[in-house]
């Protein structure tokens, strides 16, 4: 029976790793899909930041409220994982509390694991009230409704499940070496680990048998464990892979100024030839070096996703949808159809959508869509004031704004698309080097007016 | 006010074998508009004051390329930078000063890719500067005790973390200085950016630069003041919007300290 038990637990958690492993592997076959982008440079600036921004989570609390409480849910994950570790140790083996040998250091862990558990289990709930029943601006957007607000609740309700599933299955186990139970208690009638919440259980326990309290925690252990075995698979399909992606994503993050846009090197080089005055203007296009396949001209800008760099599509699988960039977004703000959140959202649900047609096709077939019109809108686009606030709100070092400017490249540069008003203020720019018709000959004339 | 300001072109310096100090970047807004003239201006009454070689471009200047750029439109904000690095480079320019946090911000970030190397200030942190070299003096004057808020330019403050500079002019103006709940990193902006000063806006349920200004009367401030010629329109407007004329007024950082020393 007890070797049955181990079977099953390792054929559990292979195939748990097992699909995981695939799916990351399939999302990192997306993010390739994108530009290659060098943000190798600065590596001991780049380390800071990660550990200042994801590790250290310096920006989440400059909100206090829903800051503070996810470091404490932050923390809990991490530390409560250790014990994970014990779990899957007695799972393989059938062991029971392995660990139980550091004595005092032990129950402190484990003390230390439970008050942890609680605090989880309290913020989450405060988590689920502030998105459901209090009526918070970020937590409202037109991109919010549907999946992306069932997702965000189910995350809590995994986490209120586990966290009540593990102080269930200590509170038994406790009691069961109370008891003095086969398997449970240790020799010398010590008693493995510290129980401060689940010990506040054990009236609900009273009167039960051994076997009723094994089955008990037995059940809890399970579902415990296949609980994070499945939540571990669900963060792919949710919103939720933050709690990895957050560390490449800060260190792979720009550590420019945030003002400072990317040159097109593509458009210096035709720039510099036109400005050559040793330039045939008929010559046959050169033999350029590997870029582009077939000699196609590089297109400028972004329409889709394989426009876009492998960093923009990490910020895709990164982002947690939490919206303080859309708060704070000047258009967002006044009422604009933009949000930098739904931009991110977009460009993750296009690259999914692509990376499904590969699964489904062996390679990308045309699917007659794009993520420009179908999934972002060009209202959306010209909306932005290029303020940057998004990427400053943003706690994981998201950069929406490279998104939206990409993609008015695209408009701009392949499609002649932009807004007339806009336009006109080129021409302007381009016949008399200013946004409006007025002569360059003029430009002095302020010197002399009064 | 008889207006007798020295303002020397870099073809003149050229013409005389020359190098001023440094070049102050006028600006297609600090040029053409009426209101950024005047900004203009009294940068330039204080830049005679200091006793600061400086010169203009004057008419072999043109716009940086900041809204082609913001816009998307990379290949006309190049072919204008490309045309102005080799003025620039031509005269062998080491040292910019500008009163427009986009000209400043993509001279100093933007062009160096694109061959231009400049030390380019803004006119707030030039000013500060020229305050702590102890060549300006700056008092309080009609401002002082009176209730001032700072907008942040974003292409200044969070584009280029100078947050300071500016509030330590305001401080030495003797002003009582009063920040906005959202000030600083977290300003907001006020509606001009990313070319959005050349386009009507997208439907909306108001105008940012309204809800900027609304921002701003929350702390009650008898001046707003400015570092960016675009945020000085836009919040100017905003005012008349809600009409606060009477109540506040929108002035630059460099106006008010020339202002107050009635130069």
């Amino acid at each position: 029976m007890q070797i049955l038990a181990q079977v099953a637990f390792i054929l559990a958690l292979a195939i748990g790793i097992g699909i995981f492993v695939r799916n990351i592997r399939r999302m990192i076959r997306n993010i390739k899909l994108g530009r290659e982008i060098d943000r190798t440079d600065n590596p001991a600036e780049r380390w800071g930041k990660m550990a200042k921004i994801a590790l250290g989570q310096y920006k989440m609390v400059r909100r206090p409220v829903s800051g503070i409480i996810h470091v404490i849910v932050y923390l809990g994950f991490i530390i409560i994982n250790i014990e994970v570790l014990e779990i899957i140790i007695d799972g393989i083996f059938g062991s029971h509390r392995i660990f139980a040998f550091a004595g005092v250091t032990y129950g402190f862990l484990i003390g230390a694991f439970e008050i942890l558990a609680l605090l989880v289990l309290v913020g989450v709930i405060i988590f689920w009230i502030r998105r459901n029943i209090l009526n918070i601006y970020r937590f409202r957007g037109r991109e919010l409704t549907t999946w992306p607000k069932n997702d965000a609740n189910y995350i809590l309700y995994f986490e209120m499940v586990l966290m009540t599933l593990f102080l269930v299955m200590n509170a038994a186990d406790y009691q069961l070496q109370l008891n003095g139970a086969n398997h449970y208690a240790m020799a010398g009638g010590e008693i493995a680990g510290a129980f401060p919440v689940s010990g506040l259980l054990l009236p609900l326990f009273e009167g039960f048998t051994d076997s009723t309290l094994i089955i008990i925690e037995r059940t809890a252990w399970w579902l415990h464990i296949l609980g994070i075995l499945f939540f571990l698979n669900y963060l792919y399909y949710s919103k939720h892979l933050h709690i990895l992606l957050a560390f490449p994503n800060v260190y792979f993050s720009k550590i420019r100024p945030k003002a400072e846009f990317d040159n097109i090197d593509a458009v210096t080089k035709e720039v510099q030839l036109m400005m050559d005055p040793d330039a045939d203007p008929f010559a046959a296009p050169a033999e350029t070096e590997a870029e582009g396949d077939e000699g196609e001209p590089e297109k400028f800008g972004a329409s889709d996703v394989f426009d876009l760099n492998r960093v923009q599509l990490l910020n895709a699988y990164t982002c947690t949808e939490c919206g303080r960039c859309t708060d704070q977004c000047p258009a967002n703000n006044t009422g604009k159809l933009l949000s930098p959140r739904k931009i991110m959202m977009d460009t993750r649900d296009r690259l999914e959508e692509v990376g499904a047609n590969i699964n489904k096709n062996g390679k990308f077939v045309d699917d007659g869509k794009q993520l420009l019109d179908d999934y972002i809108l060009r209202e959306e686009l010209w909306a932005c004031t290029t303020c940057q606030m998004c990427i400053e709100a943003c706690p994981v070092g998201i950069d929406p704004l490279s998104i939206i400017v990409e993609m008015r490249r695209y408009l701009m540069m392949e499609q002649s698309a932009g807004p007339a008003d806009l336009n006109n203020a080129m021409t302007n720019i381009e016949n008399n080097g200013a946004p409006w018709p007025y002569n360059q000959m003029d430009r002095l004339n302020w010197a002399n007016e009064n | 006010m008889a207006e007798n300001i020295q303002v020397p072109t870099m073809a003149q310096f050229m013409a005389e074998g020359k190098a001023p100090e440094v070049l102050f970047w006028v600006g297609c807004m600090g040029s053409f508009d009426d209101r950024a003239k005047k900004v203009t201006k009294a940068f330039v009454r204080l830049l005679n004051r200091a006793n600061v070689e400086f010169a203009v471009l004057g008419t072999e200047e043109s716009c940086t390329g900041d809204p082609a750029k913001r816009a998307g439109n990379e290949f006309l904000y190049q072919m204008q930078a490309a045309g102005n690095i080799e003025v620039l480079n031509g005269y062998e320019i080491k040292k910019i000063v500008t009163t427009c946090p986009h000209c400043f911000n993509i001279m100093k970030n933007e062009y160096p890719g694109l061959g231009g190397n400049y030390e380019v200030m803004h006119h707030t942190t030039f000013l500060k500067s020229l305050l702590d070299e102890g060549r300006l003096t700056v008092e309080g004057g009609k401002f002082r005790g009176k209730r001032i808020t700072f907008h942040d330019p974003c292409y200044l403050g969070r584009g280029n973390d100078i947050y300071e500079a500016p509030r330590d002019l305001l401080r030495k103006l003797e002003v009582e200085l009063v920040e906005m709940k959202r000030c600083k990193k977290d300003a907001m902006c006020c509606g001009a950016g990313g070319a959005q000063m050349f386009k009507e806006p997208e439907p909306g349920k108001e105008d940012v630069n309204v809800a900027r200004t609304e921002q701003a009367m929350e702390v009650k401030p008898q001046f707003i003041a400015a570092g960016c010629p675009f945020c000085n329109t836009m919040m100017t407007d905003g005012v008349k919007a809600k009409n606060q004329e009477q109540n506040i007024e929108v002035m630059d950082v460099a106006e008010m300290i020339a202002n107050a020393e009635d130069l």
